[in-house]
């Protein structure tokens, strides 16, 4: 019984130790005032120091966030509208579901499904090199260290705002207002969709280019366009090219899902099943996005690993 | 890149006498031509031609045309009130179930905490959450309890548990052992470890990722209304259905806005808990 105590109270200890040791370090690595009780450094007195992990006002900083976040969760819960009748048959419904769904409907990957595949695979890829053609001279607009002028950077920076908070879908449906259903629609959305991101992250990339062998070549008299090309760009490249796959790899994920709102492919064919309730069919395609992604994601790894 | 690697190999294997000032990579060329040749052949593919462009332009300007001025009506802006504090009620509970679920499964998948077949098992269950886009989870859900938010909820935070439980066991992989191994040494039990040792380490990051999140869960809850899952993505759809530009474009900036200022204050989050 006595062991048992103090091999509890030990633990105790050890844990108050390595908790300890955990403020101390992940203040240091971040550089911030630990932040400790009164009583540091007045070493003259041998009173006990009360060590405080976090300043009162990140304590209060955070108490605020807790209480935020559970008054949203209790007013949510609260006021959402649940429609109850609908819930007493779900399990039910969710069998009804994957029974209708197999035996897929393999007949339809011939008639519609691999064409379709082959178009979002299309609309992925140009929409990522069409977002690419257009964030990459953004970011260096929108890069400090090689455009001086903070109006042109602000705008690029805009630019870039806007993009990213709108979402594929709602591109997607502005751009099949205007150019009509197709693929077309459907590039154009991915691309402006990815303009954002791309070129907010490739802007970092920039930003923390090394000045050295900008201003070496600089010196030496280059022009602007052999800086850029001999001094910045080797330096990004690989941010570049992992930027450039990572989007890819997104960006055949919500291709799939342009076609709902009629911006082409594998969508489509989901959208046309769905409404006809043929289960078997949708069943197939959420199987073969799941491939596509599954192989898109092992892909990218492999050139992740083998190009950066 | 393979191309570079080619051309490091040459330069060791070249004497280093005609010493060319940034060599030619012909191999990157080839690369950029290669890319270039398959744009071509794909636009061809998609029936993307110039003209196409030029007749949208014209569409465009009619479309931009009938978004302004945005609507304002006041039975139109209560639907839209409505819409939205749906969509928000969808992201913060779905974000709240789904960090709750995906603490325990990042745990799990963490292949230094958990054993290799559980851990297996559940990187499978996580891969299935996070290849499916929300709007398509939505779709199942609408089918299996009904139209509503509910819906919405279920598949936010099936798309929540796939990107915070996998990044999650990342950073649980990456953590400091040490730690873990002064608390398992004092005969600490599987919790009191997990407790002490593990979450003091990675709860700062959990809870960046939840934030990163919840920004994320928002974006999405305006869209799943789309398929039928709840929010304002049905009054958005059912807008540009019934050619009313200038609704759609209201409930765009109201979109716009809200995401704008959740990203603000997740900044603000973020930084507290640094």
């Amino acid at each position: 019984m006595t062991v048992r105590a103090g091999s509890k109270a030990g633990a105790d200890g050890a844990a108050a130790a390595a908790s300890a040791v955990t403020a101390t370090s992940s203040a240091m690595a971040t550089g911030q005032d630990p932040g400790y009780g009164p009583g540091q450094g007045q070493g003259h007195t041998p009173a006990p120091r009360r060590w405080q992990r976090f300043s009162p006002l990140v304590r209060l900083g955070r108490f605020a966030v807790y209480l935020g976040s559970v008054a949203a969760i209790v007013w949510s819960l609260r006021t959402i509208e649940v429609i109850p009748e609908f819930l007493y048959d779900a399990p039910e419904q969710t069998a009804d579901l994957f029974r209708r769904m197999w035996p897929f409907d393999w007949p339809y990957w011939e008639e519609a499904i691999r064409a379709a595949l082959i178009e979002t695979f299309h609309i992925a890829t140009l929409g990522t090199v069409l977002a690419l053609m257009m964030a990459i001279p953004l970011s260096f607009l929108a890069a400090r260290n090689f455009t001086r002028h903070v109006g042109l950077n602000w705008l690029a920076q805009f630019i870039f705002v806007s993009s990213r908070s709108v979402n594929s879908l709602i591109w997607a449906l502005l751009f099949v207002a205007i150019f009509g259903p197709g693929a077309l629609a459907g590039v154009l959305s991915i691309a402006f969709r990815s303009i954002g991101f791309i070129g907010k992250l490739f802007c970092e990339a920039l930003e923390e280019a090394h000045p050295g062998p900008i201003e070496a070549l600089t010196a030496a008299g280059a022009p602007r366009s052999l800086v850029l090309a001999k001094g910045y760009w080797p330096q990004v490249e690989p941010a570049f090219w992992s930027l450039a796959l990572l989007r890819w790899d997104i960006n055949i994920r919500e291709s799939a899902v342009l076609g709902l709102v009629g911006a082409g492919g594998i969508g489509v064919a989901l959208d046309a099943a769905l409404n006809n309730l043929y289960w078997d069919q949708v069943g197939l395609i959420l199987a073969v996005i799941f491939a596509v992604v599954i192989v898109t994601e092992v892909v990218t790894s492999w050139l992740r690993a083998r190009v950066i | 890149m393979a191309a570079r690697t080619g051309s490091e190999a040459a330069a060791a294997r070249l004497p280093p006498s005609p010493r060319v000032a940034f060599a030619p990579n012909w191999a990157a060329r080839a690369g950029w031509v290669l890319l270039a040749l398959y744009v071509v052949y794909a636009t061809g593919q998609l029936e993307i031609s110039l003209d196409r462009v030029i007749r949208g332009l014209e569409n465009a300007q009619r479309f931009l045309g009938r978004m302004f001025p945005p609507n304002l009506e006041a039975d139109k802006l209560e639907l839209i009130r409505a819409g939205i504090v749906e969509s928000l009620q969808i992201a913060v509970l779905a974000t709240a179930a789904g960090i709750a679920l995906s603490l325990p499964l990042g745990l799990a998948a963490a292949r230094n905490l958990a054993p290799p077949w559980l851990s297996g098992a559940m990187r499978v269950v996580i891969a299935v959450c996070r290849s499916f886009h929300p709007v398509i989870v939505a779709i199942l859900f609408v089918k299996a309890v009904g139209f509503g938010a509910l819906a919405g909820v279920l598949a936010l935070i099936v798309s929540t548990m796939g990107f915070v439980s996998k990044l999650f066991a990342e950073v649980v992989e990456e953590m400091d052992p040490g730690q873990v191994e002064a608390v398992r040494a004092t005969g600490a039990g599987f919790l009191n470890v997990l407790v002490m040792g593990v979450l003091p380490q990675v709860m700062s990051r959990f809870i960046g990722l939840s934030v990163y999140q919840f920004d994320s869960n928002l974006r999405n809850s305006t869209m799943v209304g789309i398929v039928g899952g709840g929010g304002i993505g049905a009054p958005l759809f059912t807008a540009y259905q019934r050619f009313d530009y200038d609704v759609v474009m209201t409930i765009l900036i109201v979109i716009i806005a809200l995401i704008l200022l959740c990203e603000v204050v997740s900044g603000r989050v973020r930084r507290v808990f640094q």
